[in-house]
């Protein structure tokens, strides 16, 4: 019933539509301090002066450096990229300090607080209003963590990763690497070695994180990577939520963000994990974004629950698997993940699950959307090892495609070494509907109100996962994304 | 109020020829009228409703005024907003949307870009469950997403429930009356007989009389072939009842014979 006038029409609107601009593109003049770029000892043992680290964790980078120059990168994943040189990044940019350290979020540099509010996270706001703890991440370095001593109050530890290595040594030496070793692959062995800050943070046993915790991650230099290290420790019974977001600067340039996030759910605690990833994209043609290489995973001790959830809009590449590892009996995986990909973005993202312990189960929801020539690629892997019995898994994955010259894929890998374990599978490819769009729009929508109400349908189920903050955020986030004019 | 003029509508084939399926078409319809049209299969009935709200995959000529507007040049939601309402022989499901999410957000749309103020969620809600109760419906359809899962009968109502609660100038009703049973029937004639206050016309798309016994229209026309072959009042409902199309369209010529 289409004839091939109105179907380039509609092609047409649809790139108008989801030709939506980034909003958060822009630099703020701060003075910074970059080392050179290139990637040696020196590098590396300057970063970790700069840090004020103990010789244990210079010698664990170094390590991590050597085995890194060892190793290509890897071919698998279903991207196009030009060959990365990882000698022409600088890997320590910072925010220069004006004068002493701040004492508080008073004294933190105008500048830098002017930024946050430009990108909607007030940090004075956020501690007065919302309640929620922020970490604001600025290049390599911390700039702010809000809600310290109340958190404190509960033996809840939430500081810069930096601080950390400092003030708690022993709890960095024990976890660090524990989940995510220093050679555990390529971006790992990288990150290992020239990891610059992140977040930090410890509740202890029997403890319920009073309040969510959150991290923004902001890229602010040009010729600059973020190598950022997060660390969550819930000990036994403890439960936390944490939030993390991100954003960088439009540039023409690729720039690279190799991070490593490692949880710890000791038994019966629980940690859940929301990002909200909105690097920079590129431009329309494919041109600058960011490169995000990350490995997250998590261990789940008995009955422990670790929770993922991602809502993945920006970067020019994703290659992004937060896993989990669940090794003490009846612990709980969750994945819940929306990816959306728009002009030449390309997306290789999904989870694994390693199911060790007994009754073990996971669950994995996965929502792709591609639209314009974006490829999209969600790739799983569920593996039910020998002393799993009675483990269950069950994995949805839904693409969905907006007009004709996007990619969805699908790479499910299963492994089960055990008679009793219950794996299932459920996978649909579907074209946003001409159908539904014109149902939408005989009753009064516009099309680009029709498009991003049917897009957030298909999210639903993940959306439900989220934080309430996040929620409302992410929706409006792909709205924006979808949309043909910044609104 | 709606005045279509020499309607033509051709559709590519599967071999991407044109076919013609409205051949010069004209119909009035004044306000506050009940027209149906009843045609064997094939007639071009369902794309006389696709046409004039405007679906995709069409060509069509002649003229159509809607209010004074032109109504072909139009975009689909530019003839909802104008007061054109379509209730779909097969609505779509919207996975994921709530049913009362999508509502209140056509609704708002329309009030918007006609000038008015947002309606207020409480008393589209209120107004919501009174019609749900009018129309024998589950109100726990409000909560479920757009058609997901739901009945042949509940997707019918749900359609006359988006019709009462949108009030249209002008409701295209496309097959209402198929599948479902006379309690249904029932049901959505009062809602329909309800909402006819001479203001409101009604263009009803109909194989079948009984719907018409309920909903009696001001006039009956027959298409065949893509044109109106006869143009009569309530009475033509009950002759093809009776006789079927033959009389109609006469038989093998296919050409107006009364």
């Amino acid at each position: 019933m289409t004839d091939t006038t109105t179907e380039t029409d509609t092609t047409a609107q649809l790139d108008d539509l989801v030709g939506g601009e980034y909003r958060y593109g822009f630099v703020t003049d701060i003075d910074s301090e970059i080392v050179p770029v290139g990637l040696d000892e020196s590098v590396v043992r300057l970063i970790a002066s700069k840090n004020g680290e103990p010789d244990w964790l210079v010698e664990w980078r170094l390590g991590a450096l050597r085995h890194f120059l060892t190793l290509e990168a890897p071919t698998w994943p279903y991207l196009r990229i030009d060959p990365i040189d990882y000698q022409a990044i600088s890997y320590w940019a910072a925010p220069k300090a004006k004068g002493p350290a701040p004492e508080s979020l008073d004294d933190i540099d105008p500048k830098l607080r002017e930024m946050f509010d430009k990108l909607g996270i007030s940090v004075a706001e956020q501690e007065r209003l919302s309640g929620v703890a922020v970490d604001a991440i600025v290049d390599s370095v911390s700039v702010a963590t809000t809600f310290r001593e109340r958190l404190a109050e509960s033996g809840v530890i939430f500081c810069p990763f930096s601080e950390a290595v400092r003030e708690h040594p022993d709890l960095v030496r024990k976890y660090l690497g524990s989940v995510v070793g220093p050679r555990d692959n390529f971006y790992a062995a990288l990150n290992s070695a020239v990891f610059s800050d992140g977040s930090f943070c410890f509740v202890p046993a029997g403890v319920r994180c009073p309040m969510e915790l959150s991290t923004y991650f902001r890229i602010n230099s040009a010729g600059t990577g973020q190598f950022e290290r997060t660390l969550i420790i819930a000990e036994e019974g403890a439960s936390v939520s944490y939030l993390e977001g991100c954003s960088a600067p439009r540039r023409d340039e690729n720039q690279l963000h190799a991070a490593v996030v490692e949880l710890i759910a000791l038994d019966d605690s629980s940690i859940k994990y929301s990002t909200v990833q909105n690097w920079y994209p590129g431009d329309e043609n494919g041109k600058g974004g960011i490169y995000n290489f990350v490995t997250k995973r998590g261990r789940a001790g008995n009955r422990a629950r670790i929770s993922w959830t991602q809502v993945e809009t920006g970067s020019a590449i994703t290659w992004k698997y937060p896993s989990v590892i669940l090794q003490g009996d009846d612990a709980v995986g969750e994945f819940s993940s929306v990816a959306l990909t728009t002009n030449h973005q390309q997306a290789d993202t999904g989870t694994k699950m390693v199911h060790i312990g007994r009754n073990t189960t996971s669950s994995i929801v996965s929502k792709g959307i591609s639209a314009g020539h974006a490829q999209n690629t969600y790739r799983g892997q569920v593996k039910v090892m020998r002393s799993a019995v009675g483990a269950r898994n069950h994995t949805r994955c839904d693409s969905l495609l907006l007009g004709p010259d996007c990619g969805a894929h699908t790479f499910p890998y299963i492994e089960v070494g055990t008679d009793g374990a219950q794996v299932e599978h459920e996978a649909s490819t579907s074209r946003i509907g001409e159908d539904q769009l014109f149902y939408c729009r005989q009753r009064g929508l516009d099309e680009e109100d029709a498009t991003a109400m049917i897009v957030n349908g298909f999210c639903r189920d993940v959306f439900d996962d989220l934080p309430m903050e996040f929620a409302v955020e992410a929706n409006a986030l792909l709205r924006v994304s979808l949309e043909g004019a910044v609104g | 109020m709606l005045e279509i003029r020499d309607l033509t509508a051709t559709v590519a084939d599967d071999d991407g020829a044109p076919k013609t399926v409205l051949d010069g078409l004209d119909l009035t319809i004044r306000t506050g009228e009940v027209h149906a049209v009843m045609g064997p299969n094939g007639a071009g009935k369902s794309t006389l409703a696709s046409v004039l709200a405007g679906r995709d995959g069409y060509e069509a000529t002649g003229q159509v005024t809607f209010d004074g507007q032109d109504l072909l040049a139009m975009e689909p939601e530019e003839r909802a907003i104008a007061g054109l309402f379509l209730a779909f022989q097969y609505p779509v499901a919207l996975p994921g949307v709530g049913n009362m999410h999508f509502l209140h957000s056509a609704l708002n749309a329309q009030n918007q870009a006609r000038g008015l103020t947002e309606a207020d969620a409480g008393t589209f809600l209120r107004e919501a469950r009174e019609v749900m109760a009018e129309l024998d419906m589950d109100a726990g359809l409000l909560g479920r997403a757009v058609n997901d899962g739901f009945s042949g009968g509940e997707k019918k109502r749900n359609e006359i429930l988006q019709l009462a609660l949108l009030r249209p100038r002008l409701a295209i009703l496309d097959e209402p009356d198929s599948g479902l049973d006379v309690d249904a029937l029932r049901a959505i004639a009062r809602t329909l007989e309800r909402l006819r206050d001479g203001e409101r016309s009604y263009l009803i798309i109909t194989h079948y009389p009984r719907l018409l016994e309920l909903v009696v229209p001001d006039h009956i026309h027959v298409l065949h072939r893509g044109s109106i072959v006869h143009s009569g009042g309530a009475e033509v409902a009950t002759a093809i009842d009776a006789d079927g199309y033959a009389p109609f369209i006469g038989a093998e010529a296919g050409t107006a014979v009364r």
